[in-house]
């Protein structure tokens, strides 16, 4: 390592096999109380239907359990080790009182069928959380139900088809800018829409002149990240809503990069119809390894009568209910309402900032990759020079002059201490490093970030092998990606 | 920071943003709240929120015991605050544990692969669909009427724009699949049949039966499962094509419906188009076993709009307190926890049936049962909310051919007591209908 290793030093970590080869006859880790009801005899109960084995579930006792799991864990980087500069993906503290109030006995043992009438609490949290998201993004209203956020691009594109649909005037595509997320045009896809690249500007942004030749009475509407994925805010906004509109088409927008915008800009007000949120991102439920997420989709007031069932109603009598009598609605997503759990969490996190914390987090979000860019401008090539919001996209061109590209410095980077950014998107960006480091990073961690980078810029020149090779201080060194999907193992089995 | 960056001000930060764009206003948010305030917060919401009650609740959602060390576990940062496991070199932890967890619903559902996540059963369930219907290159789909009536509703918007015909099939007096009617609503354009089982009645399903008729005519069989803990005492459907489930039962709190675990299992040969997420086993440069996420060109962040599936994050966490349930019970506990469910339930529906009618008696059953009452079961279970006890869930609204029946579901939790009781006010409330006497202090419930 060229500098001593300031964020991280190497340190024993434990060795673990598959719980599996763990096991044997006999260990456990449960136990039932005695049966209360007379035992049954379970061959006349069930005949043919009963299972006589199990096959290969483990037997295992607790503190094995509690050892295979503590050692997997140690294995895995996390935001509470250091800074996750995953762009995109918005890694920011997740709070631990949000974990505390989701774990309180009626909030958590809630049956989802439970009488509305001993349903207020739960009631009360969604409305209280529907309000606060409405207000944030300026739209009119709101479903909680989408499960993750693609979901959500799904709820919110069935809602724009069942609207054209009601006008007498169904449409055929979507315009996606060349920019966006793979999610967008999978989604188009699942809703039967035919998809049409958008590309952008020498700025990174939308082609007005582009959007204008392609805007025509087919196109249902446009997919936009604001700010996109170049971190980029999209200022002629106003002008790409007048476009869409005056042909009759709608503005998306993939709410993903929201924690650039909360509380200094609604999108409800710059001419967006329809966006979805990330409580998993902007109101920092925890990623937890990849879900679960939660998918809000907030909507202006033309497109209310197409939200999916059940829509939460106040009741004549002043009390909370849901209503499932909407004959336009684009039907249930989901069962039940939603990850109510997040709801939970991402309204405690909105009560612990309020107003001024919410506008607070936001400039610190921005402020941060700001630094962030300017510490590493120059040491790394910087495609666009438009103004950064809350993530900043380099390219690495001038390290693939030595043969190492985006990947190669992102396993380098792990060596230092760092998860990565993310590699090799957007796709407009050859060799993208697309770096988020949200308002949760202090100054001084962000400083051996940038001092980490600087160092890798240094190593490409002097010793790119080295980089090449990366990671050299994991458990387990690069792997056989190719091997893993030609020939697919995907679950154990007895030797 | 400012200065270092050559700014004066944090607003020139947002320079960018069309000036009559920017809020110059503060948000109408509740102010900003103390931790004390918070938790107080939630607490009073909590009490405004069944606690206390005991419950015959089911339908999709059960109360079962979940070990602390579920909850213990996941709270460790590095599961909690970690993302999805791309960079493999600092993601052995999660990614080992999606390949147990892989491994572990494969040997429970009788598949041959299972991925690592969807977002719920319903979703699952309609995925899988989808999922046949690229398989088999055909577009209709069969859907029994006995399963969850919010799954057909999800598969039905999902089907909307997919050009997909669904038809329905019922159910006869044992509560099963008509299997009568199900051969006739197959024909050679049926991608899948998708049934549940245990239905929503918690009647077992006789799976070979539908599959004969499935695959006979070259369609697919879907099976969703909604009640996990089935498995431990109920053959799983081996004849299923893909298996579509809803793994809550096993360690994931009701949280008023979500967030729950969904999850995919099907044969080898499919695996290619299945949806979703799916960790591999593989090896590093020097030969030591790991594990990486794999088969992405499946996905939308590779494929796009040829993707299997948008989905992209998954219920990741929650699949991690399943994967730790079916750790702690395993090959011995989980067949016993069933067993204890099989007998409360059958304990229940005993002693219920001498006050109501027990429906679809001819077929198994595991820890559901949809009984008859002659008074309304809103107005049974608005008496019962007096004595602090939610009853079986009114079918009313989903069924309106059963008349007054409620669905009724026992777990492992329920004790003897608490039927007694539910029995007794149950009884009691029959025996004044059948007299005639006039009701006047029934509070009745919404729904």
């Amino acid at each position: 390592m060229k500098l001593v290793n300031r964020k991280a030093s190497l340190q024993v970590n434990q060795n673990e096999g598959l719980i599996f080869e763990k096991s044997s006859s006999g260990k456990a880790a449960w136990k039932l109380p005695p049966l209360d009801v007379p035992d049954v005899d379970m061959s006349t109960l069930l005949g043919e239907a009963e299972r006589k084995d199990l096959g290969n579930m483990p037997e295992v006792s607790e503190i094995e359990i509690i050892r295979h799991f503590t050692r997997l864990s140690t294995w895995n980087y996390a935001i509470d080790l250091g800074m996750y500069p995953l762009g995109s993906c918005t890694m920011k503290y997740n709070p631990r009182v949000n974990e505390a109030v989701a774990r309180v006995e009626g909030i958590a043992n809630g049956h989802p069928y439970q009488p509305e009438k001993i349903s207020q609490g739960a009631l009360q949290i969604l409305k209280t959380l529907s309000e606060c998201l409405i207000e944030i993004t300026g739209m009119d209203a709101i479903t909680m139900q989408p499960a993750a956020g693609a979901h959500g691009e799904m709820t919110g594109l069935l809602m724009v088809r069942a609207f054209h649909h009601a006008q007498g005037r169904p449409r055929k595509k979507v315009l996606i800018p060349d920019s966006a997320h793979g999610t967008n045009p999978a989604t188009a896809a699942m809703v039967a829409y035919s998809v049409e690249n958008l590309k952008s500007d020498s700025r990174g942004m939308v082609d007005i002149a582009a959007l204008e030749a392609q805007m025509n009475e087919d196109v249902a509407a446009l997919m936009l990240t604001n700010p996109n994925t170049l971190g980029v805010f999209e200022q002629e906004i106003h002008k790409i809503a007048d476009i869409l509109h005056a042909k009759g088409g709608l503005l998306y927008m993939d709410g993903a990069n929201m924690n650039a915008l909360v509380g200094k800009v609604r999108p409800g007000d710059f001419g967006v119809d329809v966006m979805h949120l990330n409580l998993h991102k902007t109101f920092s439920t925890p990623h937890g390894g990849g879900g679960p997420g939660s998918g809000p989709v907030a909507i202006k007031k033309k497109l209310e009568p197409f939200l999916p069932t059940p829509v939460l109603v106040a009741k004549p009598d002043g009390t909370l209910g849901f209503e499932y009598n909407r004959p336009q609605s684009v039907g249930r997503v989901r069962a039940f309402y939603g990850n109510f759990g997040m709801f939970v969490r991402a309204l405690a996190y909105i009560q612990a900032n309020g107003p001024d914390g919410l506008r607070q987090t936001t400039e610190d979000a921005v402020l941060n990759a700001n630094y962030i860019r300017k510490g590493l401008e120059g040491t790394y090539d910087l495609p666009y020079s438009t103004p950064t919001m809350h993530e900043v996209v380099f390219s690495d061109k001038l390290q693939a002059k030595k043969g190492v590209r985006t990947m190669d410095i992102a396993k380098r980077l792990i060596d230092y201490g760092f998860h990565p950014y993310t590699t090799a998107f957007p796709l407009i960006v050859s060799g993208a490093l697309m770096i988020e480091p949200t308002e949760s990073e202090s100054v001084e961690e962000m400083d051996l970030f940038i001092e980490a980078m600087k160092s890798i810029a240094e190593e490409v020149e002097e010793n790119p092998q080295t980089v090449l090779d990366a990671p050299h201080s994991t458990r387990v060194s690069r792997l056989d990606e190719t091997a893993a999907a030609r020939k697919p193992v995907l679950r154990w089995k007895p030797a | 920071m400012l200065k270092a960056i050559g700014l004066r001000s944090i607003d020139d930060l947002f320079a960018p943003i069309p000036a009559e764009y920017r809020l110059t206003r503060d948000l109408k948010v509740p102010r900003q709240m103390a931790e004390s305030e918070i938790v107080d917060y939630f607490r009073q919401r909590s009490r405004e929120n069944g606690e206390g009650y005991t419950s015959f609740l089911g339908a999709g959602a059960y109360a079962h015991y979940r070990p602390v060390i579920i909850d213990s576990l996941i709270s460790r940062g590095e599961f909690l605050t970690a993302y999805t496991p791309y960079q493999a070199e600092i993601s052995q932890g999660t990614l080992q544990s999606i390949f147990e967890f892989q491994t572990m619903i494969s040997e429970l559902t009788g598949m041959e692969v299972a991925n690592a996540s969807m977002y719920d059963g319903s979703t699952a369930a309609a995925e899988a669909v989808m999922m046949a219907v690229r398989l088999t290159g055909r577009r209709s789909v069969v859907v029994a009427r006995s399963l969850h009536p919010e799954y057909r509703e999800v598969l039905a918007t999902y089907a909307t724009h997919q050009g997909m015909p669904l038809s329905t099939v019922g159910f006869n007096e044992n509560g099963q699949v008509n299997l009568a009617e199900l051969e006739k609503s197959i024909t050679s354009e049926t991608a899948c049949v998708l049934i549940q089982s245990p239905n929503f009645f918690g009647t077992i399903e006789d799976v070979v039966a539908v599959a004969e008729i499935a695959h006979k005519h070259g369609a697919m069989l879907v099976v969703s499962i909604a009640e996990a803990v089935s498995l431990g005492i109920i053959e799983p459907p081996r004849q299923a094509d893909v298996i579509a489930m809803e793994a809550q039962s096993f360690g994931v709190p009701l949280g008023f419906g979500g967030p729950y675990c969904g999850v995919i299992a099907t044969r080898e040969k499919f695996v290619r188009q299945m949806p979703g997420r799916l960790a591999g086993q593989t090896v590093d440069k020097q030969g030591r076993r790991g594990f990486v996420l794999t088969l992405a060109t499946r996905e939308q962040h590779i494929r796009r709009e040829k993707a299997t599936s948008n989905i992209c994050t998954n219920q990741a966490l929650v699949a991690l307190m399943v994967n730790i349930f079916m750790t702690v019970y395993g090959k011995v506990g989980l067949k016993e926890l069933a067993k204890q469910n099989l007998a409360k339930t059958a304990y229940a529906a005993t002693r219920f049936a001498q006050h109501g009618q027990v429906l679809f008696g001819g077929s198994p059953r595991f820890n559901e049962f949809v009984m008859v009452t002659s008074e309304d079961p809103y107005a049974i279970n608005g008496r019962l909310l007096g004595h602090k006890v939610v009853g079986g869930l009114p079918l009313k609204k989903f069924y309106p051919e059963l008349g007054n029946a409620a669905l009724w579901c026992c777990t492992e939790l329920t004790t003897r007591g608490a039927i007694d009781t539910a029995v007794g006010l149950v009884a009691e409330s029959e025996r004044s209908v059948r007299s005639g006497k006039e009701e006047s202090d029934v509070a009745e419930v919404a729904r």
